[in-house]
């Protein structure tokens, strides 16, 4: 009761001044996407600033049919392979390192410190370094070869840090207790360890997934002749200048809603599943 | 909520007869968790392992487990070393001090985990945890989840959880520390029981002194890697074999003297405040040293107001009243000893409540604390 007077009552006034500065972060971070939102449906007759001449979906047409815009059906067909194989891998090896750090093993020190130093490198950089390095080898430079790796050096570190995280709340007592029972490595971790960390692991998968997704630096000279989707964004951002560029930002961002909203739906539904057991059904 | 009743475990090997020789785990970094432990527990024992935090308790009964490897020496359990075997083939259960609960299986599939791991099927495994469940009466819940459970409740799965796999030793890290203090005194009486009817050795760690005496038939003390004390519950309180055990366990005063001479065997000893404290000496080992420690119990001394100035007579010790407890059935009178160099150096008796209260001594009373001869229980230097 104190408490609910207490905050219908008078405010401190760093209530407002720490409101309005949220509000500007929303209006600064939503406003200029929504512009763009809106403007991707732009009449067939519209330009590229307001105001609207009618509504329609010409420009999402006008995109999707291979013309003058870009090859962006293409761009796709290989940005979420490589956003799926990014992911996986990340995930993969972010898990291994996660165990592997922690018991303290000769030069975990300045093992960690290095992949940290992959976060620090400019990435732009490290593109031009992979690329020249793949050229004296003799490789081709491709998105799923010297792109993969130059995501890889950019997303790991993020999920090893994320993993830290997870594993400094898992007990090790619970692998002790499986020993115990009698299960061997494989069944500890199949059915004790990975099930335990599951949430952890589907939030590593969505920072893997949407990094790589938006990934731009690292790729830029890594990719080889055909583009990833913020390529080919920079470059039609270059040479169109018509609202289908609109109409691209509409649709990579739903894209990224989708892969969001299906990580969260998976997390609530292992949560369901769990708490479903309360009602019986087993 | 009544006791458990369960049947006694068939364990083809025997029920757990521990021996542990020279027994000893360094760690990398040079400490020495437990040093050279030799000790003996008899199966179908309730043994508690008693120490405070650091004295090796905890990793003494992860190696009897199997969960650490010990840097030398041999584990025998029925006769056979089980050093380098799985806790399955070593026939033993833990039970973890928060319980460690799979979080995310329901109470039955928790239970059921040692026999889903040898792949047992679902209807036979569910069907034999179902009838542990019972044991433990948590039949209504099994279809819970760990956090779903109040702290009694868990502790009841995790205890199905082990029982289930049939151990010939059951190992119980700080099984109760996690409990309110009610329910600490409830799950001690149903531990206990457990133990009688399952007829298995228990091995339990704990650093409460009451509650290892309470359970235990064996109560072994611990202090920096080694066993200072292995007895009877009865016998380590009443009889400490050092000063350490005496002040550990608590319901002991450890004084201590120069000794003046001996004669028949009885020793007379000069306090550090002038006092003659007289000691039968057991066996000439005390003969050469020229300092002794001995403990009196609390309960076994007679209280009395003393005036100002006069000397203690013989086996007794003089004092202001610094403190005084109402316990119940006793109250709690403590003395700060005249003469005595050390600020901490109190003095309690246990007064029965209706003797106290026959003639009750205030805080800053003088008071004369005193006791038979016979009562004199000598240590062992250390």
């Amino acid at each position: 009761m104190a408490s609910t007077s207490l905050s219908a009552g008078r405010r401190n006034w760093t209530f407002y001044a720490l409101g309005a500065i949220f509000i500007a972060y929303v209006v600064f971070l939503y406003g200029p996407m929504l512009c763009i939102y809106i403007l991707s449906f732009q009449g067939p007759q519209g330009g590229l600033a307001f105001p609207m001449r009618g509504v329609s979906l010409h420009w999402f047409r006008q995109l999707l049919g291979q013309g003058d815009t870009g090859d962006l059906m293409g761009a796709l067909s290989r940005s979420v392979p490589l956003a799926l194989i990014v992911m996986a891998l990340t995930v993969l090896i972010s898990l291994s390192a996660g165990m592997a750090f922690r018991s303290r093993f000769p030069g975990s020190g300045l093992l960690f410190y290095l992949v940290i130093a992959s976060l620090v490198a400019p990435g732009y950089v490290l593109s031009i370094g992979i690329g020249l390095m793949f050229q004296l080898l003799g490789f081709d430079t491709n998105w799923y070869t010297s792109a993969l790796g130059a995501q890889l050096s950019w997303t790991l570190p993020f999920g090893l840090l994320i993993m830290f995280a997870i594993f400094g709340r898992f007990s090790r007592s619970y692998e002790e207790a499986a020993r115990d029972l009698g299960a061997n490595q494989f069944q500890t971790m199949w059915l004790i360890v990975v099930p335990i960390l599951l949430p952890g692991m589907i939030a590593v998968a969505l920072f893997g997934f949407t990094l790589s997704y938006d990934e731009f630096a690292r790729t830029l000279q890594t990719t080889g002749p055909t583009n990833t989707v913020p390529i080919e964004i920079w470059s039609m951002t270059q040479n169109v200048t018509s609202p289908s560029l609109y109409a691209l930002g509409t649709l990579t961002t739903a894209l990224s809603f989708v892969v969001i909203g299906t990580a969260l739906g998976a997390i609530a539904i292992i949560q369901r599943r769990r708490l479903g057991s309360l009602t019986g059904r087993g | 909520m009544t006791a458990l009743t369960l049947t006694p475990i068939e364990t083809a090997a025997g029920r757990g007869a521990i021996e542990l020789a020279g027994i000893q785990k360094r760690y990398a970094d040079g400490t020495v968790a437990v040093d050279g432990i030799n000790l003996r527990i008899a199966s179908g024992t309730y043994c508690c392992l008693l120490g405070p935090s650091g004295c090796g308790k905890t990793t003494m009964l992860r190696m009897i487990a199997g969960h650490e490897t010990p840097t030398d020496g041999e584990i025998l359990i029925d006769g056979g070393n089980v050093v380098g075997l799985t806790p399955r083939q070593r026939g033993t259960a833990m039970m973890f001090q928060s319980y460690a609960l799979f979080p995310h299986l329901s109470v039955r599939d928790n239970v059921a985990f040692t026999l889903r791991v040898r792949g047992i099927g679902k209807t036979e495994r569910y069907k034999e945890a179902d009838r542990v469940i019972e044991q433990v009466q948590l039949t209504e819940l099994a279809q819970r989840l760990p956090a779903q459970l109040s702290g009694g409740q868990q502790q009841r799965v995790a205890l199905a959880r082990a029982i289930i796999t049939r151990p010939r030793v059951l190992l119980l890290d700080e099984p109760l520390s996690a409990l309110d203090e009610f329910l600490r005194l409830q799950m001690r009486s149903e531990l206990r029981e457990l133990q009688r009817q399952l007829g298995i050795t228990f091995i339990h760690v704990t650093h409460t002194q009451l509650e290892a005496v309470a359970v235990a038939d064996q109560v072994v003390v611990m202090d920096r890697g080694h066993v200072v004390q292995s007895d009877p519950a009865r016998t380590v309180y009443a009889e400490p074999r050092s000063a350490y055990v005496a002040r550990f366990m608590g319901g002991q005063n450890v004084l201590s003297g120069k000794l003046e001479s001996v004669k028949d065997g009885l020793a007379t000893l000069r306090g550090d405040g002038g006092q003659t404290f007289m000691l039968h000496l057991r066996g000439a080992a005390h003969s050469g040293h020229p300092r002794l420690s001995f403990s009196v119990r609390r309960d076994h001394v007679r209280l009395t107001k003393a005036a100002a100035g006069s000397a203690p007579p013989v086996n007794a010790v003089s004092g202001i009243v610094r403190a005084v407890e109402y316990q119940g059935t006793f109250v709690k009178v403590t003395l700060r000893v005249d003469g005595s160099q050390d600020k901490d150096d109190l003095f309690v008796a246990y007064v029965e409540e209706g003797d106290y209260f026959a003639s009750p001594i205030g805080v800053a009373d003088r008071a004369c604390a005193a006791w038979d001869t016979e009562e004199v229980h000598a240590l062992a230097a250390e």
